[in-house]
């Protein structure tokens, strides 16, 4: 009988322990969130990349194919963009601004493309300019083959890094069993290239023999999210898994991050792709969400506008409808908080040149969050 | 013996029409289980349960087998604001796909004739085009 109080206390301290690892995946909701959203703009269908240009005006992506040019309260279509392939997930997708756009002008832009023989299509990335409401010089800089009917996982996203690297994502086109571990096929990567399209001499495929050499890293699902942290430099992207498994990855050159090999999550059906979620070669994630919030496009946010969420990461998530807010100790993920709740479907969270975050929900439009005195 | 042939030929001639079209809608049917877990499955989910309160469910869906038209609009063209499944409203949206309308047909056969959903009367290529935007 004496025994059992020693037992009874090992017993709640285990049970202690396993609640502790449950947290790890519990978002938690905010009473009072710091901020007003304020609708700015609204009647957008899917708006899926956004940025922002010196004057202050905006270039929003809608899904099914325009660019609209946002300026003065007015929603301008862009002339000239590129013919999209619209289907699936694919369509129009990221644009972002060259670092030094005030010099050069660049605008890049990604999207699902049939150019090619096969039926089809895969993401191509294009950069040109803005010249009267129009795109002129534009500039293919790569076009991943082949193209397919499949209509999952295109990406993709853009980041530039502190040396000037152009890197974007495509995911695995829904074919995970060829493409993610295959350096010499495209999807299920990140790539890097100069901001000219050219490929860098220290890619770390360069000197594999059938490489894809605009490759950085491989074995990745479907990368939506793709950010500069502005604090270490390094390229965070953040990928939906299947069923579970959604992860946020730190991405290093020629680095294996094991899908479909390992993962956190299952197949939609509830059978299991695999039995490992680790193994030698191969990276694992800073953080995994089970179940899958499909993540999407990400900010860190480094302005004084919010003064307690200073480098924090938010994160949208399409599937419960909501703007994850990250707190990071470093490389690890120490409190997930819920903002916005049932908001709609968030797209992309941008922290604008002003220091205020914009957040895209489909169905709606842009939100500017706006912090309470 | 004219009424026995004529009997006889009729009955073949019917029930060659009915098993032909039997197997063509299970041969539309096996293509849209393809269509749909390849567009469909990560927001209706492996057995058209849905998302509870986010993505309506296809599993016994009054709004499917009651409003065929709608739903083929649905896939046709996205569906956007206030929606009401069995009971439950949703207020979402859901892009157009993209595909094409003999695949449009197939998934509708597949998701009117699973998980306890049935329906005999096939969705054709047809009827799909001729399903306009209103």
């Amino acid at each position: 009988m004496k025994n059992s109080i020693p037992i009874i206390f090992v017993a709640l301290l285990s049970l202690n322990f396993s609640c502790a690892q449950q947290t790890e995946n519990e978002v938690n909701t905010s009473d009072n969130p710091p901020f007003t959203a304020e609708l700015i703009i609204d009647e957008l269908q899917i708006p899926w990349g956004f940025t922002f240009l010196p004057d202050g005006s905006m270039l929003i992506t809608e899904k099914a194919g325009q660019l609209i040019h946002f300026k003065d309260g007015k929603k301008n279509m862009v002339n000239n963009v590129p013919a999209v392939y619209n289907r699936g997930q694919g369509g129009l997708l990221d644009v972002v601004l060259h670092p030094d756009y005030a010099n050069n002008g660049w605008i890049y832009i990604s999207f699902a493309s049939e150019d090619g023989d096969d039926k089809g299509g895969n993401t191509a990335i294009i950069r040109a300019k803005l010249n009267n409401n129009s795109l002129t010089d534009t500039q293919l800089l790569y076009k991943a083959t082949p193209n397919t009917t499949k209509g999952q996982h295109f990406g993709s996203r853009f980041a530039f890094d502190d040396s000037g690297y152009l890197f974007f994502s495509i995911g695995d086109r829904g074919d995970r069993d060829v493409n993610p571990q295959d350096i010499t096929r495209d999807g299920g990567k990140i790539y890097r290239l100069n901001a000219d399209g050219s490929i860098p001499s220290d890619n770390p495929f360069v000197n594999t023999e059938g490489a894809k050499t605009a490759i950085f890293s491989y074995g990745h699902r479907n990368p939506q999210g793709l950010v500069k942290n502005p604090m270490t430099g390094e390229i965070w992207d953040n990928e939906h898994g299947p069923q579970g498994g959604d992860e946020i990855n730190i991405v290093e050159k020629g680095k294996n991050y094991g899908w479909p090999v390992i993962t956190y999550g299952i197949n939609y059906s509830g059978t299991p792709i695999t039995d490992k979620t680790e193994m030698e070669g191969m990276e694992q994630p800073i953080h995994y969400w089970v179940p899958s919030i499909a993540p999407s496009g990400m900010a860190f946010v480094t302005s004084d506008k919010y003064p307690d969420w200073k480098g924090n990461l938010l994160i949208g998530s399409l599937k419960f409808q909501y703007l994850e807010r990250l707190e990071l100790n470093g490389h690890k993920v120490v409190y997930r908080e819920k903002l916005m709740p049932d908001i709609g479907r968030v797209r992309d969270v941008r922290q604008a040149p002003d220091g205020f975050i914009y957040v895209a929900v489909e169905g709606k439009g842009i939100y500017k969050l706006i912090p309470k005195k | 013996m004219k009424l026995l042939l004529l009997t006889y030929i009729s009955s073949i001639l019917l029930l060659s029409i009915f098993l032909f079209q039997d197997k063509e809608l299970e041969e539309s049917i096996n293509r849209g289980e393809e269509i749909y877990s390849d567009f469909c499955i990560n927001c209706h989910m492996a057995n058209g349960e849905g998302v509870e309160k986010t993505f309506p469910p296809l599993a016994k869906s009054d709004f499917l087998l009651n409003k065929r038209e709608e739903s083929i609009r649905g896939v046709k063209y996205g569906q956007q604001g206030y929606i009401l499944v069995n009971g439950v409203a949703y207020n979402n949206v859901m892009p157009p796909m993209g595909l094409e309308d003999e695949e449009i047909a197939d998934v509708m056969n597949y998701i009117l004739n699973s998980w306890g959903n049935k329906s005999d009367n096939m969705v054709t290529t047809e009827e799909v085009s001729m399903n306009v935007n209103k």
